[in-house]
């Protein structure tokens, strides 16, 4: 009883059903698929100018064996996008502060563009471990620094989106506790975090999206050293 | 009159209810063909029109909200006469 604060990340059950479920599948209901007229509807055109927008950035830098990814990546980015977005709505739950489900999303995508360097061409991205030019006596070190950054990759890929997530949610519940809270006592205090909690919430729009963005963003340049 | 079967539910008189429930199709594909019919109903009437507004799916998101409430609702309901949140 007394954790209210972290009570908002328990995983939602009604009566034994898991209602996380219903939290990662509601993002399909808003996304209609294309009928085969040639004016689309309005929600429909915008969203595929945004894919088309975004899987234009994000496919641009690969060579032509990465665009085998465009589906996978640009649908994770619509996932994560929405997913983070929805959780900013007034009692949703958001499905990304959940560690389990965000490592589950990283960790498998890190390791396949792993696999596909070791596949493809071995010596090439083994050879990223050391970077050009570095002095030999620095050599040993590098390599044991650089084996520690990749393999802290899906750790960070995965804790990133967790945490800052979390945070912002945290900040946001604290912020409204404490705004109603000085309203009794302090009224002029009461506005002034008032306007700390728009401006909260007005970041967290933004680290919401920006988030999704790196997430793939990274994976994507993971993919650009391997493929 | 037609059969009770494909009537539909407002159609169906009071007394006959009991029976149309009981003709339905409860199977799992029945209730996605359901919820597939549903769907279609909203979309084309909101979503798939010349000059859609933000109601279509600002309906959406507030029903998702209040789900969501009622869905919390009992974890929720200890927080309304503490004292120190």
């Amino acid at each position: 009883m007394n954790l209210t604060f972290f009570d908002q990340f328990a995983s939602p059950q009604l009566m034994g059903f898991p209602l996380i479920i219903i939290s990662m599948i509601f993002p399909t209901f808003l996304l209609p698929s294309p009928n085969s007229r040639w004016l689309t509807n309005r929600l429909t055109t915008m969203q595929l100018w945004l894919t088309k927008l975004m899987t234009k950035q994000l496919m641009s830098p690969l060579n032509k064996p990465g665009h085998k990814w465009a589906l996978i990546l640009s649908s994770l980015m619509i996932l994560l996008l929405l997913t983070n977005l929805l959780g900013l709505l007034p009692y949703t739950f958001t499905p990304t502060t959940q560690l389990s489900m965000n490592m589950a999303l990283a960790f498998p995508l890190w390791l396949a563009t792993i696999l596909t360097g070791l596949r493809n061409q071995p010596s090439t991205s083994l050879g990223h471990i050391l970077p050009e030019g570095t002095p030999t006596p620095l050599i040993p070190a590098l390599i044991l620094i650089e084996t520690t950054s990749q393999i802290i990759r899906p750790i960070a890929l995965g804790v990133r989106l967790t945490a800052n997530l979390t945070a912002g949610h945290l900040l946001i519940q604290l912020t409204s506790t404490a705004t109603i809270a000085l309203l009794q006592i302090f009224p002029a205090m009461s506005i002034a975090t008032f306007t700390i909690l728009l401006l909260l919430t007005i970041l967290e729009l933004a680290v919401a999206m920006i988030q999704a963005y790196v997430f793939v963003l990274l994976i994507s340049l993971y993919l650009q050293e391997n493929i | 009159a037609a059969p009770l079967k494909d009537t539909k539910l407002m159609d169906v008189k009071l007394g006959q209810l009991p029976s149309w429930l009981a003709m339905s199709d409860f199977t799992p594909g029945g209730i996605a063909r359901a919820v597939r019919r549903g769907y279609d109903r909203y979309f084309n009437k909101y979503i798939d029109v010349k000059k859609g507004g933000v109601g279509g799916i600002a309906m959406v998101l507030a029903g998702y909200v209040v789900i969501s409430y009622i869905w919390s609702y009992d974890h929720i309901k200890h927080d309304r006469h503490r004292k120190y949140h």
